[in-house]
């Protein structure tokens, strides 16, 4: 992992890491990468990667308007709220 | 009159129901105890008045003689379960003013029971630790420290030190990686990881999904038992819980363990393992042996990949988890010019050191041109080390290891500190098991030469927390320590 | 051949196009909650916790957006994948709260299918469908209400989409023209999608390239975001591949990159080229399990899968005696088809087809009425072609009945009688009206009589005139012919 990985990883989960921190943050990914690299030496070919330990599918659910009518609730943690809205600064597009 | 701090819930049920005492004054006790004890740290928001208002309603019920598992029974709630109109913090600066207008469907499932919630527990922030010293409220301190103060383990460490500190009855834990076992281990008191896919997940703030599964922290298996009958079940608003019945885990608690097997696994007998853990395993072996066990050596081959496993699976779900936390709406926000930089201000701002490199960690071993080498490497992995367990099953009925490599460490411990890595490591007999979706309990073995508690660990198949409450209540029986302080 | 060759410098090229379009599906509430899909409502009023993205909130599948999908697939021919599954797609963006669009990655729902367009010269097209997947629909943002800030509104977020991906088989800008009609024809029929692409309900994305002709391989290409409508999907695709082969012309590169389509001026602009912001970590969801469908769910699909416009237009030329181009027109719109069905049962389903094209869609034009607010209903149209067809009134005054039709909404019959239009068949009647006619204009008896022949009309016009256009013009010539030798 090099400096240019660690920031764009960085923006990539949108937090900063102050330019004297970048080399700090490069070594200790470095060990951590080099730790789970230990997985390397396991034989996993012809292994089904195991994306849940659930046993069955999943089930749906029926198309009923169950929710709703609470956008006060919904608002009340904003940060910023303006005529029933969320508000962020603007976004250019 | 006795300490009613000290009582099981088997015993306050007893005591209420004879009307020995009230509910308000079972709940009184416990509030003065939540208040004299501040110096432990293990709540991060007290209650106290709607705690009464519950037990009120309570005594109610159990005049009228409506009375169910829990009714006016004082508990705890880690604070990474949402409670309607109650602070739900997660530890978590991102989120510490964040009141949440809806229940978890796990401590609703307790509301429902009758119980009286005292307030919210502390955790490493967003679970994301082994000692609650990650948590945005500072670190809870164990019980059992002496001259140094001690961490009680986490990420539940304020859940096990409120039931090891005689703060609430028993308490709610989660646990993704350990989170349960390990602080209970450290506690000196019974917690115990049910099925991934037995409780609901709904309303529990998410730490990594495959993972996370609420259970309880009691002073007994008893007291586990009941907790988790209250806390089991499926729910149509979590599509991974398992539509399975819940038995009466009360009817597994005979002691009995004539002719079940006993499994040990060679590869946890780690190089270097602690001396007195070591002997503490073949002790509770011997005992489970003497009432009428079978021990039988099994092996796990992939033991020793399961950190690594974890530590690629765990960060890549948590940084898709938390990039809800954004400053747009709810949480902290600081202001930036543009979208991205009040997103960036506020995670950064917001997140501790420990949960932002879980987040880039997880973002590295999604992205593109890693995802291969370490994410879908780490499922496939992660699918034998479930089939060692599989495998094992065959020839035993639950497994028996140590929860923890060693007692309580110190907060602010250097070596666990130095890097992050030696912090990890107190996952190592855990972690597998979450893996594996099985259900494991942590249940108190003795004291080590310091005198602080270790834990044993017993593992069970996938929904058959019975054998796992029938293993443990006989070796309770035969350990005969008393969780708590 | 319909594909569209364009002139370079030294060589012809061919255009390479396929296309991306997002559906929105039909259904109460949306994919992964219980809100209403409804448009129109108070800002965030149709909003759950779980769209807000709210802390511990779980996604549940809603079966009508999977019903819808398989629908959808099996009316363009496509393989159902009995086993699919969701992902994460991870990306920051106002319009999506929980930092992930949960859609369908590797295994999606619908797999590859086949759809024949037929284009104006009446040649036809086969053009393959990669794959449609199910996903939620993203937030709005409105940036025109405050200068400084953007406003998000959740009702949007959440909606079922479907996305189809088309194979890059599009040569002509026609050809994409002549699918996004036949696939918008196609969900109104099946009641998947209401395909508004004005009202973005269906949003189509287009990539562009162009290639020398005889070349195999792909050349970058151009993606253009929401071109949203047909006609400029069509202008879109032309330009940007005309501003590419002048690229190619000039020695000039072209680039991957994403564009966006300047409907005013006609023209494609730059909006950013392919980069690591783009890496979206797609990763399996581990909130939702992967999704299993039997045979008996698909086959009851097929079951209840209404006739489709390709049949249909099939059954009105072969039995109905419809040339193929009005049968195209009448059934591109399920609504139109069914009303002309409706209008022809019983009668010459020819000449019924000729007024609705006809007089009818003018009247609707004029008065800006959509079908079902029509004030002249089916059955009333099919009335007044049987009075034709019947001979109770004439061509000329079934224009007028139907201009009173359509202010007044009468059945024709009721106007006819109410008027007194019924035609004069009588032939004494009308050899009276001859009589007083010829007696009453010698002058132009005699030219007639002297060779001057041209003056029939005349004569016949006189003669519906003083019938009030009541007389049956067959009638008003014979008897005309005869009296004047």
């Amino acid at each position: 992992m090099d400096a240019q990985t660690v920031t764009k990883i960085a923006f990539l989960s949108r937090l900063k890491i102050d330019d004297d921190k970048i080399e700090n943050t490069k070594d200790e990914f470095t060990k951590i990468l080099r730790w789970v690299d230990l997985l390397k030496e396991v034989n996993t070919d012809g292994v089904e990667p195991l994306v849940s330990v659930n046993q069955n599918n999943i089930a749906m659910r029926k198309d009923e308007v169950t929710e709703g009518n609470q956008s006060q609730a919904v608002l009340a943690n904003a940060p910023m709220k303006e005529y029933g809205y969320f508000a962020v600064p603007k976004v250019v597009e | 009159m006795t300490d009613l701090t000290k009582l099981t819930i088997a015993q306050a049920r007893a005591g209420l129901d004879k009307k020995e005492f009230t509910a308000r004054e079972l709940t009184q006790a416990y509030i003065d105890n939540m208040q004299a004890k501040r110096n432990l740290n293990a709540y991060v928001c007290e209650t106290p008045e709607q705690a009464l208002a519950q037990a009120e309603v309570a005594q109610a019920a159990i005049n009228k003689g409506e009375v169910k598992d829990l009714t006016g029974i004082p508990l705890g709630i880690k604070d990474l379960f949402c409670t309607k109109g109650i602070a739900t913090t997660a530890c978590s600066n991102i989120i510490r003013n964040f009141v949440p207008p809806y229940e978890s469907t796990v401590t609703q499932k307790l509301l429902d029971a009758g119980s009286v919630f005292l307030g919210k527990l502390n955790l490493d922030e967003f679970a994301m630790g082994s000692s609650t010293e990650t948590s945005c409220f500072g670190p809870t301190i164990n019980p059992w420290s002496k001259d140094v103060p001690l961490t009680p383990g986490g990420s539940s460490g304020g859940s096990a030190a409120a039931v090891a500190a005689d703060m609430c009855i028993a308490a709610t834990g989660t646990d993704t990686g350990g989170s349960i076992r390990q602080p209970a281990s450290l506690c000196g008191v019974t917690g115990i990881k049910p099925t991934y896919g037995r409780c609901s997940r709904y309303g529990i703030i998410a730490f990594a999904s495959s993972l996370d599964q609420a259970g309880p922290i009691a002073k007994t298996v008893e007291d586990c038992a009941i907790m988790l009958k209250n806390m089991a079940g499926y729910d149509a608003k979590d599509s991974t819980s398992e539509n399975k019945e819940v038995p009466d885990f009360t009817k597994f608690l005979n002691g009995n363990v004539k002719g079940m097997k006993i499994g040990i696994p060679q590869e946890y007998r780690v190089d270097g393992l602690n001396e007195e853990v070591a002997k503490y395993w073949d002790k509770a072996a011997t005992m489970l042996k003497d009432m009428g066990a079978e021990i039988v050596d099994i092996s796990l081959p992939h033991s020793k990949y399961a950190l690594a496993t974890y530590y690629i699976i765990m960060p890549a779900e948590t940084s898709s988890n938390l990039a809800r936390y954004d400053g747009l709406r709810y949480g902290v926000r600081v202001d930036g010019n543009t979208l991205d930089e009040m997103y960036i201000n506020s995670r950064t701002k917001g997140f501790g050191a420990e949960v932002k490199r879980r987040i880039m960690m997880g973002t590295y071993v999604l992205s593109a041109g890693y995802y291969d080498a370490y994410f879908i490497k780490a499922q496939k992995v992660r699918r034998l080390i479930r089939n060692d367990f599989i495998e094992a099953f065959k020839k035993c009925d639950v497994i028996l290891t140590p929860t923890t490599t060693g007692a309580a460490f110190a907060i602010g411990d250097k070596t666990m500190h130095e890097n992050p890595i030696n912090m990890w490591l107190n996952d190592l007999f855990t972690v597998a098991i979450s893996l594996a979706g099985l259900p494991a309990m942590s249940l108190p073995i003795g004291l080590n030469s310091q005198g602080l508690p270790l834990g044993m660990q017993i593992i069970g198949q996938p929904f058959d927390e019975g054998r796992v409450f029938e293993a443990a209540s006989a070796l309770e029986k035969q350990v005969g320590f008393r969780g708590g302080k | 051949m319909t594909a569209m060759i364009l002139k370079g410098k030294d060589a012809d090229w061919e255009i390479v196009c396929g296309l991306e379009i997002h559906c929105q599906i039909i259904s109460k509430s949306k994919i992964y909650s219980g809100a209403s899909t409804h448009y129109g409502s108070e800002v965030n009023e149709n909003v759950s916790f779980v769209d807000a993205g709210m802390p511990g909130m779980l996604p549940t599948l809603n079966e009508q957006c999977v019903h819808q999908a398989v629908k959808t697939g099996l009316a363009l021919n496509c393989h159902i994948n009995q086993h699919s599954a969701f992902a994460r797609k991870n990306y920051f963006y106002a319009d999506l709260p929980q930092g992930y669009q949960i859609t369908q990655d590797k295994f999606p729902l619908v797999g590859e299918g086949k759809v024949e367009v037929e284009l104006e010269d009446g040649s036809k097209k086969e053009i393959g469908i990669e794959r449609i997947h199910i996903e939620q629909d993203a937030a709005k943002s409105i940036h025109d209400i405050s200068p400084t800030k953007t406003f998000i509104d959740l009702n949007r977020c959440g909606v079922g989409l479907m996305e189809l991906v088309t194979k890059p088989d599009f040569r002509s800008p026609e050809e994409a023209g002549a699918f996004l009609k036949k696939l918008r024809s196609i969900v109104r029929y099946l009641g998947t999608c209401d395909g508004n692409m004005d009202e973005g309900s269906m949003r189509c994305d287009a990539s562009v390239s162009i290639r020398k002709v005889g070349e195999t391989g792909l050349r970058p290409r151009a993606e253009m975001k929401n071109v949203n409508s047909v006609k400029f999907a069509m202008q879109a695709i032309e330009y940007e591949a005309r501003r590419q082969l002048e690229l190619y012309d000039n020695g000039e590169t072209m680039e991957q990159q994403t564009r966006k389509f300047d409907a005013v001026k006609g023209i494609t602009e730059f909006l950013r080229k392919k980069e690591f912001a783009d890496d979206y970590r797609y990763f399996p969801e581990p909130d939702l399990l992967p999704l299993a469908l039997s045979d008996e769910y698909i086959a009851n699909i097929k079951k209840e899968m209404p006739e489709l416009p390709d049949e249909k237009k099939h059954r009105f030329v072969e039995k109905l005696g419809l040339t193929p181009y009005d049968a195209e027109v009448i059934c591109e719109d399920k609504e139109t088809a069914a009303f002309f069905e409706e209008a022809a049962q019983g009668h010459d389903a020819k000449k019924v087809a000729n007024w609705l094209m006809g007089d009818f869609f003018a009247m609707l034009n004029e008065k800006k009425l959509s079908l079902s607010d029509s004030p002249i209903s089916a059955k009333n149209l099919g009335a007044l072609v049987e009075l034709v067809s019947q001979n109770v009134i004439n061509g000329k005054t079934a224009k007028d009945v139907f201009v009173i039709m359509a202010e007044t909404g009468k059945t024709p019959e009721a106007i006819v009688e109410e008027k007194g239009l019924k035609q004069v068949t009588d032939t004494s009647a009308i050899e009276k009206i001859v009589d007083e006619v010829l007696a009453s204009s010698a002058d132009n008896v005699a030219a007639y009589k002297a060779g001057k022949v041209n003056l029939m009309g005349w004569f016949v016009g006189q003669v519906m005139k003083a019938s009030s256009g009541k007389a049956n013009p067959a009638v008003v010539n014979q008897l005309l012919k005869q009296k004047l030798g």
